[in-house]
């Protein structure tokens, strides 16, 4: 059975298509795994065995009585907590949502179900999804398999730790500053911001509505663009979603796995490669490791320059307060979650506050408070509107890049996984995880993170990501560059995971089988 | 609230958690004004781009005038969403006293 958990998710479901092994089989092996290494790893906050098994019985089913499967039928999936399930727990790593069972599924929670994709259960989180460590959880902390004493990564970490970790061959994150590609990063593994739009969020719990988006983690890039056309799509209770229909990235991943890369031009973005400085070295070294690497498949190197990246910190980081803030006054202690200090004499607005006070961590309530700040008036203009401008500014700038450049590359974070309790107490470290991964949030376009080396200049020898964005609805480019990178790194210096110690009782990394 | 943008007193915090409905306590008062302050320093060089004619993006992606097909669809059960909900008395949501607030 432990052989299950090492497979691809294209490979476990062409298993179970062919009858070589069950859904139920994959499904218990991967719950046997999560059983044996989730007291180390602290992946799910909540795992949801008989449904799991119901979902794998009912693609066994299918499968017998002659009915077509799609491609990930019957393939395991971690959930990020911020995503709603119905009948299953969901507190978005809140105690303001400790104990609320959602009455609906989130659009991408339907679509997983419908694809005969089997929900394993739900993963840690930053505290609606604010951090980059996952150590701001109200409920755990996780751990990165790779080290057991350093974070996975965040807001998604329990996602990336549970794919990292053979728990789940596939996970769901959301990304609102970086949330997918730096976990992915920081555990060696495969994650996809799509363009904003491209996959509803309808039955996200918001964080910051203008910058969400929800999107796949994989251990290689086709399994990641699988995950990917599942969850894409036009949505019509999300009024922001696309109503076009997007490129299909799996093909992408497909042609880019012939390593062939002639004729496409690949932009290194001057403002995020550390000149001036505050970028480990170890992260540089891998990346000019990429650059060749990518040089050598075909590709066409070019510099460019998008002078307004350097504003994206101050610009995020005005405008996801901003938006929190409005967005968690829905936690109003009335509707749904914890209602604290109502003992008849305190009116609704004093149970408000104490209710808010006790639900909330101090990383949401800092910014509850930026946001409340940058709105507040005499100060909107200086910096919410401000904030605003700039993002014109840094879509202005990626719009010049791409017309010199096919997709724009860049470290997908300037450090490697850091230790337990090494940034939590001062944010302005914490937040700058996320200076490589917040130009293309603000913008909406598409990036991924694909593993691009190992740097043991923190210590122990930890994965580094390369970043590679595309422009808006161009997700296939992501996909096809970052498969080529992939198959060119995997033919030179096998499967990077292989580098994960063993968890658990089971054996993970000894044999590296990654595809 | 004062002048100088890259300061902020522990009065201010106080009125910036009531203002967000926070019952924040006297050692987080200390705690946030000063990482706020921090934090609110670093991000006040937004106002060194020169950007005064520049359009503000409000999302990434525009759209105008987005509606569904005015079709109706069934709400959710009564009961489904009382489920979750803290208090609830007579099928609805019961709600402390909302008069005699000061506003």
């Amino acid at each position: 059975m432990a052989e299950l958990i090492e497979l691809s998710a294209a490979e476990t479901a062409a298993r179970i298509a062919a009858g070589e092994t069950s859904a139920v089989e994959v499904a218990q092996a991967h719950l046997d795994r999560i059983a044996d290494s989730d007291d180390q790893v602290k992946a799910f906050l909540h795992v949801d065995t008989e449904g799991a098994l119901a979902a794998a019985r009912a693609v066994d089913d299918r499968r017998r009585s002659g009915e077509p499967l799609g491609p990930l039928a019957g393939v395991p999936l971690a959930m990020k907590d911020v995503v709603v399930t119905k009948g299953q727990p969901t507190t978005s790593g809140s105690k303001i949502l400790q104990g609320w069972i959602p009455p609906y599924d989130a659009t991408i929670t339907r679509r997983v179900r419908e694809a005969g994709i089997v929900m394993l259960g739900k993963t840690n989180m930053d505290e609606f999804a604010m951090g980059s460590s996952t150590e701001n959880s109200a409920y755990q902390v996780t751990r990165n398999p790779w080290d057991l004493s350093r974070v996975p990564g965040g807001s998604s970490g329990g996602s990336s730790a549970a794919v990292a970790a053979r728990q789940a061959p596939l996970a769901i994150g959301t990304d609102t500053g970086g949330s997918i590609r730096q976990p992915a990063a920081v555990t060696g593994i495969v994650g996809h911001k799509p363009t904003y739009g491209a996959v509803s969020r309808y039955g996200l719990i918001a964080f910051s509505s203008s910058l969400d988006q929800a999107g796949p983690f994989g251990r290689t890039v086709e399994d990641t663009a699988l995950l990917h056309q599942v969850l894409a799509g036009h949505d019509p209770l999300d009024s922001t979603s696309i109503p076009t229909a997007g490129p299909d990235v799996v093909a992408a991943a497909r042609e880019g796995a012939r390593a062939d890369l002639t004729g496409v031009r690949i932009g290194i973005v001057t403002e995020l490669t550390g000149l001036g400085g505050g970028y480990q070295d170890g992260v540089l070294a891998s990346f000019k490791e990429a650059v060749l690497t990518l040089r050598a498949l075909g590709a066409e190197i070019v510099q460019v320059s998008c002078p307004h990246f350097d504003y994206a910190l101050a610009a995020y980081y005005l405008i996801a307060p901003s938006e929190c803030s409005s967005n968690l006054a829905r936690f109003d202690a009335v509707r749904y979650g914890l209602r604290a200090g109502d003992d008849g004499s305190r009116s609704l607005e004093e149970v408000m506050s104490l209710t808010r006070e006790q639900g909330f961590g101090p990383e949401v309530k800092r910014r509850i408070m930026i946001g409340t700040y940058a709105l507040s008036s005499g100060y909107y203009d200086a910096y919410y509107g401000q904030a605003q401008k700039v993002r014109t500014l840094i879509a202005g700038d990626f719009e010049a890049a791409f017309g010199q450049a096919d997709v724009l590359i860049s470290p997908t974070s300037p450090f490697v996984a850091f230790e337990v309790g090494e940034r939590v107490a001062d944010p302005m470290a914490m937040y700058v995880n996320d200076l490589c991964t917040l130009p293309a949030s603000l913008a909406g376009t598409p990036a991924i993170s694909v593993p691009c080396g190992l740097s043991d200049e923190a210590g122990p020898a930890l994965p580094v990501g390369l970043q590679i964005m595309a422009p808006t609805m161009a997700d296939d480019r992501c996909y096809r560059v970052g498969a080529a990178f992939e198959a060119a790194y995997l033919a030179a210096n096998g499967p990077i995971l292989a580098g994960v110690p063993r968890l658990g009782s089971v054996g993970a990394g000894t044999d590296g089988a990654t595809r | 609230m004062s002048d100088d943008r890259s300061t902020l007193t522990r009065d201010e915090v106080a009125h910036l958690a009531r203002l967000a409905r926070l019952a924040v306590t006297e050692e987080e008062l200390d705690l946030f004004a000063g990482q706020l302050e921090v934090i609110l320093g670093s991000v006040a060089r937004i106002g060194d781009v020169a950007a005064a004619d520049i359009r503000p993006t409000t999302h990434a992606v525009p759209l105008q005038n987005v509606a569904r097909p005015d079709v109706v669809l069934p709400s959710l059960p009564r009961e489904a969403v009382l489920a979750g909900a803290p208090a609830v008395e007579d099928d609805r949501f019961r709600v402390p006293q909302i008069l005699g607030e000061e506003e």
